[in-house]
């Protein structure tokens, strides 16, 4: 009996993270537009219901019904493949993210994380390198030179970045002496990490936005040179997925760095879940603001902040790191 | 502020060039750290001077016109949809020359010429198909009696693409246009009901072919 409570519970928290995710990826597409509307003194979508707020649905429905084209000379079965690659990679990161305090139900402790692995964090990094894969097989099975070339740039740049990634929050591992992201978020009930790490901090929101491809790390779809990049020939759903991808990513950013930085779903007052919308979705206003304010970088450029200025500075920060715990 | 390549490289965020240089990152390990130090306060004075542009910016009232609610009064000349006109005695302008059709690129504009009894030319049928039409204005400019026109309407959309094709009756408006007091007819000397010869205007008084005298 107890079995089947703790199955239906599971379920119904994959339920509801899934549905959340994926709401909330459609309606972040809808604040990204609007916000960056409104940083460029426009209005952004305003028709499709009051305020625009049904406009997720439209744009759904819109890429549901469209062609699913396939290019003559694609790989196909790749081609088919890698977009799912990508939406599923940031969905299934999401998996270890502890969105709340531990609530009972029913005299059951219910943790509102989906599963607590003891090495959450290297489940991250394993996932979020697989990313890569649905960007460069994409890119590749386009058979397309625009594809190709943001496929490649998508590689090179996620492995570079995959790097200060991972250096940035090894201090964090240092000060919660845990990989599991329920630790860490338990280590932070004095003080949010940013406060005492904040070097990591802005190195791990650098890379992470290069990690998901958004402005000013935007190379592998550099719209204006490579047409979209290693999505130029999706279309329809497929297309939507790699957005999907993009969006869910752009969650699991907030979520990570809310996990990592900002002391979890910790807050005064508000119940823990909302905290923890609050500060996912002031990461993503903070991403949003970001993309509307900076230039894309040149590609030189993207590679030499990567390996020559972040990772140095996150070694750098790891041994301080380590001194002060030592002393 | 100026914006693109050359700035970010001034800001240090890409401190690097492939020339070795004293303001580049290789300077994090020698003698020069505080020229990066430099670097660096310059590129967040950089990034926070333009984050704080896009941030006043959230506060400004945008400066879209919404369309449908908001119609901007176009200027008199933009061109858009096309009229016949008529002189300001109510007649036809258009004496079928078919000139527009001719400077017409795509070929839009067609029409059937014929003749009146007192010998003034119309056009019997005359079409533009809108569907078409990419509004370029060389039929007003190519028509010799400012018949055709182009107009600052242009809300035509229809779902059936034949709608959009114009017929006479459709296109003849009963006004002047731009050019209100012209009449071709006034100074053709051609012999209408507008006038007989040697009444028109700027023309000399008529001349007996036949004979030699002044």
């Amino acid at each position: 009996m107890n079995w089947i409570l703790g199955f239906i519970i599971l379920i119904a928290k994959l339920g509801v993270v899934l549905v959340g995710l994926l709401l909330l990826a459609a309606y972040l597409v809808l604040l990204e537009r609007k916000f960056l509307g409104r940083l460029q003194i426009r209005y952004g979508p305003n028709r499709a219901g009051k305020f625009g707020l049904l406009q997720p649905f439209a744009d759904t429905i819109k890429m549901l019904t469209k062609e699913d084209t396939v290019p003559a000379e694609a790989d196909r079965v790749l081609f088919l493949l890698a977009p799912a690659v990508v939406a599923s990679e940031a969905l299934l990161i999401f998996a270890v993210v502890p969105f709340g305090a531990t609530i009972t139900l029913w005299g059951k402790k219910v943790p509102m994380v989906i599963t607590d692995l003891n090495v959450g964090l290297l489940y991250v990094f394993a996932l979020a390198s697989l990313g890569v894969y649905g960007v460069a097989l994409g890119g590749w099975a386009s058979n397309s030179k625009y594809s190709l070339i943001g496929g490649i740039r998508g590689a090179a740049q996620m492995i570079s970045y995959e790097l200060s990634l991972g250096l940035s929050l090894v201090p964090i591992v240092m000060l919660a002496r845990s990989f599991s992201l329920v630790d860490i978020v338990r280590a932070q009930a004095d003080y949010p990490f940013i406060l005492v790490q904040p070097v990591s901090f802005m190195i791990f929101l650098i890379s992470a936005v290069a990690e998901t491809k958004r402005i000013p790390f935007d190379l592998p779809e550099a719209e204006n040179e490579l047409g979209a990049g290693y999505h130029t020939e999706y279309s329809g759903m497929r297309f939507g997925l790699f957005f999907l991808g993009e969006y869910v990513n752009l969650q699991v950013l907030g979520a990570l760095v809310t996990v990592f930085f900002l002391g979890g779903w910790r807050g005064p007052l508000l119940p823990p879940v909302v905290w923890f919308l609050i500060k996912v979705l002031a990461v993503a206003v903070l991403m949003i603001w970001v993309r509307g304010t900076l230039p894309r970088l040149r590609y030189d450029q993207l590679m030499h902040l990567g390996w020559k200025f972040l990772v140095p500075v996150a070694l750098l920060n790891i041994v301080a790191t380590g001194a002060f715990l030592l002393i | 502020m100026r914006y693109g390549m050359r700035d970010v490289t001034e800001t240090g965020l890409y401190p690097i060039s492939h020339i070795p240089h004293p303001t580049s990152v290789h300077a994090v390990f020698n003698t020069e750290g505080c020229i990066l130090m430099k670097n660096v306060w310059e590129a967040a004075v950089a990034l926070a001077t333009g984050f704080a542009t896009t941030f006043k910016h959230l506060f400004r009232k945008p400066i879209t016109e919404e369309y449908p609610e908001y119609k901007r009064v176009l200027p008199e000349r933009a061109r858009a949809v096309i009229i016949l006109t008529r002189d300001p005695d109510g007649g036809e302008r258009c004496v079928a020359c078919y000139l527009c059709s001719a400077a017409c690129p795509v070929s839009c504009i067609s029409m059937q010429s014929a003749e009146r009894e007192d010998g003034r030319r119309y056009a019997s049928w005359f079409r533009i198909n809108f569907a078409r039409c990419i509004y370029c204005g060389l039929c007003e400019e190519a028509c010799p009696t400012s018949a055709i026109q182009l107009t600052p309407y242009f809300e035509t959309c229809e779902r059936d693409i034949l709608k959009l094709v114009y017929e006479k009756e459709d296109l003849l408006v009963d006004h002047g246009g731009k050019d209100k007091e012209y009449n071709f007819y006034r100074y053709a000397g051609v012999v209408t009901e507008v006038g007989d010869k040697g009444t028109h205007i700027k023309e000399g008084k008529p001349v007996n072919i036949k004979s030699n005298m002044p």
